[in-house]
């Protein structure tokens, strides 16, 4: 647990955090390992997660019927997986699998999000840093979009 | 830069094609050869030649060779227009027009004692490879060598055995990511520019070189300005159409600059006001 | 300064052709003022004057016999010097591969002596400017520096300005400035007309004295001053030239570029017109048989959709941004290429527009509305 909560302490995603949110967020995490080729969660699959990667690769996968598997991101050390768990209907919207062997910390994120409703001042600093992702996500998507090399 | 004032401004010098390679499934590689009728001018990294094939026409193309293996000349291009396609059925043997080189060029010199921060989206790596070749040339006179790499996907990279290669040494570091990949791709997926704010460089003393489509050239820009890198460190490689290359036709005009002789490589405080804007 | 009879004009062009000159001048031709080759006085527009308005040009009569009592007419001494069509070499394929003809290759004897009579000032202003373009950057056009150096200069004075003018505005006129080689002012006093000549060169001063002519009077002098200052105040238009450079690279989203695109046809009669106007396209052609190619240089104009086409679109799509770019180029980009404006206040773009734009309104309405209000009129800032 003391490792857990140094881990989370010096992490970037969660800096400036109030040292009662972190011991909260303590209580919700956990380390856990992904073999390579393993997954982390299936498209579909209730979102009661998000990870924080501590080694490793994972990448996110959309099935295309008659493409298979496109990779639209990878995500390695210190990057953050997983928004789906704070908007209904709480389901994964892709596939996520470990690329190599991948050590997470697995947050709770059904348990996180009922502290939220009761704890506003918790759930406004965790929207605020998801939504510096999902902004940064957003823009690069964005780029991909534009298809920038695509030949004319 | 040098001032040419001959009569053969607009005559192009004769090279024989000595090779032709196809890199990806649009673009191919051109080697030529001098004739004994070629003056072989030095080029330096970041500089174009205008390449003319017999009756059929004229276009730039940067030289993406070794500036220390002149007279060879090494243009890669896309097969997009009439020009371009014909080009690719050319064999070894045939002749190509040659005019150049032409153009400003990647701060190399300038580069010297700092960290070197290369970021290349798509072709754009074609005109920042000589860039590469003159660093590796002195490699003990620059800090750390990095060289972000973005292209559409696997089979549209550029030069795959020498990024290898130089992914193998231990003073270059080379990351490479593609916009979509199918599951086999074991490498990076994602936009080139989330690459900038993660690469290990020192802000502070950097030199950074930036060729890509603009779209993606302004956001590396904003990416590097974000982390904290000034301005005048940050030099991007535009491209405008371009008919003379001699700054005399007027086409390739980018607000008052011609890219044709003020660029096609600029500091970033030159163009940072016309980037932004539309249609200029 | 001497004075000249027009039988004196006669004996200058005489005494050029012995020279071994090619007289181009003004003449009448397809209702308009053309500058083309002449073989003598006869052949200048005598007693015809020009009207001309935005969207409009038209010739009439005048009754005193003036031989250049015409303003411009719409194509200007560029044609000559900067031909529309130029080749540039021709190729031939061969076993051997290819062999190149570069034109003018050493042959100075091609490039002719061409005599221009009856360069306004205005019109040697924009010359002087293609000097610089052509002959004063990194590169240098030898076409245009071979024909430059071998031209001979009779200039002529304005003392009726148009309605379209504004030379003063762009201070190129009207009186010429330097560079001819003889410049006269036209004189119709009651009976009287002749012309008062002063010579600008070695070249001038020998022709001159090559005509006997006498020297002009006093009175005869002052009485050009007096018609050269009074044409000054007499323009058709102006332009506040204070900041105009800056002016036009701060306003690039201003209201009123979107205005003049709804009115402007994208023609490109403008850049046709204008006698500094400079783009020029390169095109390689072949015969069927793929055997011989030649390369073209050709006048182009940045009002077409190819001008700035690039991977697949045009960088300047709309008319906006194309009429945005000529006039910013013309009043603003230029000084920044090359010290000084392109534009040399001719009139020619608002006379031939066939809406009648008129940059002298454009940069009106633009300086009206904009952040950097001061006008040269109000002192400083």
């Amino acid at each position: 647990m003391e490792n857990l909560e140094r881990l989370l302490a010096e992490h970037p995603f969660l800096a400036g955090l109030p040292k009662d949110h972190l011991e909260l967020l303590v209580g919700c995490a956990a380390n856990v390992k992904f073999n390579a080729k393993q997954y982390l969660f299936r498209e579909g699959e209730e979102a009661e997660q998000f990870f924080i990667i501590r080694s490793g690769k994972v990448a996110l996968e959309l099935y295309v019927p008659g493409e298979g598997a496109i990779t639209i991101q990878t995500l390695g050390e210190g990057e953050i997986i997983g928004w789906s768990w704070l908007f209904p209907p709480y389901r994964w919207r892709f596939d996520a699998q470990a690329m190599e062997q991948t050590l997470v910390i697995a947050l709770d994120g059904k348990c996180l999000r009922n502290k939220c409703e009761g704890d506003h001042h918790l759930g406004y600093q965790l929207l605020k840093r998801f939504t510096d992702i999902l902004e940064q996500r957003l823009q690069a998507m964005r780029m991909q979009l534009l298809d920038v090399y695509k030949n004319t | 830069m040098h001032a040419s004032i001959t009569s053969q401004t607009m005559v192009p010098h004769q090279y024989l094609v000595h090779r032709l390679r196809q890199e990806t499934p649009d673009t191919f590689t051109l080697e030529l050869q001098p004739t004994t009728e070629s003056s072989g001018t030095q080029f330096i990294p970041g500089q174009f030649n205008m390449l003319y094939l017999f009756g059929v026409g004229e276009i730039p193309i940067s030289i993406s060779g070794d500036p220390r293996k002149m007279p060879t000349l090494v243009h890669t291009t896309r097969a997009v227009g009439t020009v371009t396609k014909a080009m690719r059925s050319l064999r070894k043997g045939d002749v190509l027009g040659v005019r150049g080189p032409y153009g400003s060029h990647w701060p190399v010199v300038s580069a010297v004692g700092r960290d070197v921060v290369i970021i290349a989206g798509g072709i754009g790596l074609a005109p920042l490879r000589p860039a590469l070749y003159s660093i590796i040339a002195d490699r003990d006179k620059y800090g750390r060598v990095i060289l972000l790499y973005g292209s559409r996907t696997p089979i549209d990279i550029l030069y795959r055995r020498e990024l290898e290669k130089w992914r193998s040494r231990f003073d270059m570091e080379i990351y490479v990511t593609v916009d979509r990949a199918l599951k086999s791709w074991r490498g990076d997926v994602g936009v080139v520019t989330d690459l900038i704010s993660k690469a290990p460089f020192d802000k502070q003393n950097c030199m950074a070189m930036i060729c890509g489509p603009e779209v993606m050239m302004r956001y590396a820009v904003m990416e590097l300005l974000k982390r904290g890198v000034p301005e005048d460190r940050v030099h991007i490689s535009m491209e405008r159409n371009m008919k003379c290359a001699i700054g005399l036709c007027g086409h390739c005009q980018f607000g008052s600059l011609f890219v044709c002789k003020d660029g096609p490589v600029f500091p970033y405080p030159s163009v940072k006001d016309l980037l932004s804007k539309w249609e200029i | 300064m001497e004075r000249l009879e027009v039988h004196d004009l006669s004996a200058l062009i005489s005494a050029l052709k012995q020279d071994g000159y090619q007289i181009i001048g003004p003449i009448v031709k397809d209702s308009a003022v053309a500058c083309d080759h002449i073989q003598s006085v006869d052949d200048l527009p005598v007693g015809v004057t020009d009207i001309q308005r935005p969207a409009s040009y038209r010739l009439a009569e005048r009754h005193d016999g003036a031989l250049f009592g015409y303003r411009l007419g719409p194509q200007s001494w560029k044609r000559h010097l900067y031909p529309p069509r130029l080749r540039l070499f021709h190729a031939n394929r061969t076993e051997k591969g290819i062999k190149i003809t570069a034109p003018g290759n050493g042959s100075a004897d091609e490039i002719p002596k061409l005599a221009f009579i009856g360069v306004r000032p205005c019109e040697l202003a924009a010359i002087k400017i293609h000097d610089t373009v052509f002959l004063r950057g990194t590169y240098v056009d030898p076409h245009y520096s071979s024909l430059r150096s071998k031209i001979f200069v009779v200039a002529v004075n304005c003392t009726e300005p148009g309605e379209t003018c504004f030379c003063a505005s762009m201070k190129t006129g009207p009186q010429v400035g330097d560079g001819f080689d003889i410049a006269l002012t036209e004189v119709l006093f009651g009976e009287s007309h002749m012309f008062v000549a002063q010579s600008g060169s070695d070249a001038g001063r020998k022709l001159l004295s090559k005509i006997k002519t006498t020297p002009a009077s006093p009175a005869e002098v002052e009485q050009t001053k007096e018609l050269l200052k009074a044409a000054a105040e007499q323009m058709g238009r102006s332009i506040d030239t204070y900041r105009l450079p800056d002016l036009l690279h701060n306003n690039v989203d201003h209201p009123r570029w979107d205005d003049v695109d709804e009115r402007c046809l994208s023609c490109g009669n403008c850049t046709q017109v204008c006698p500094t106007c400079f783009c020029s396209t390169v095109e390689d052609v072949t015969n069927l048989t793929g055997t011989e190619a030649e390369r073209w240089r050709k006048w182009d104009s940045c009002f077409t959709l190819e001008f700035s086409y690039i991977h697949g679109g045009s960088v300047r799509a709309t008319t906006k941004s194309r009429y945005r770019q000529w006039m910013t180029h013309k009043l603003a980009s230029w000084v920044d290429q090359f010290g000084m404006f392109g534009c040399v206040g001719c009139g020619r773009c608002i006379t031939w527009c066939p809406v009648g734009i008129d940059i002298t309104e454009e940069a009106r309405a633009i300086r009206a509305q904009s952040a950097l209000v001061s006008t040269s009129s109000k002192g400083e800032k």
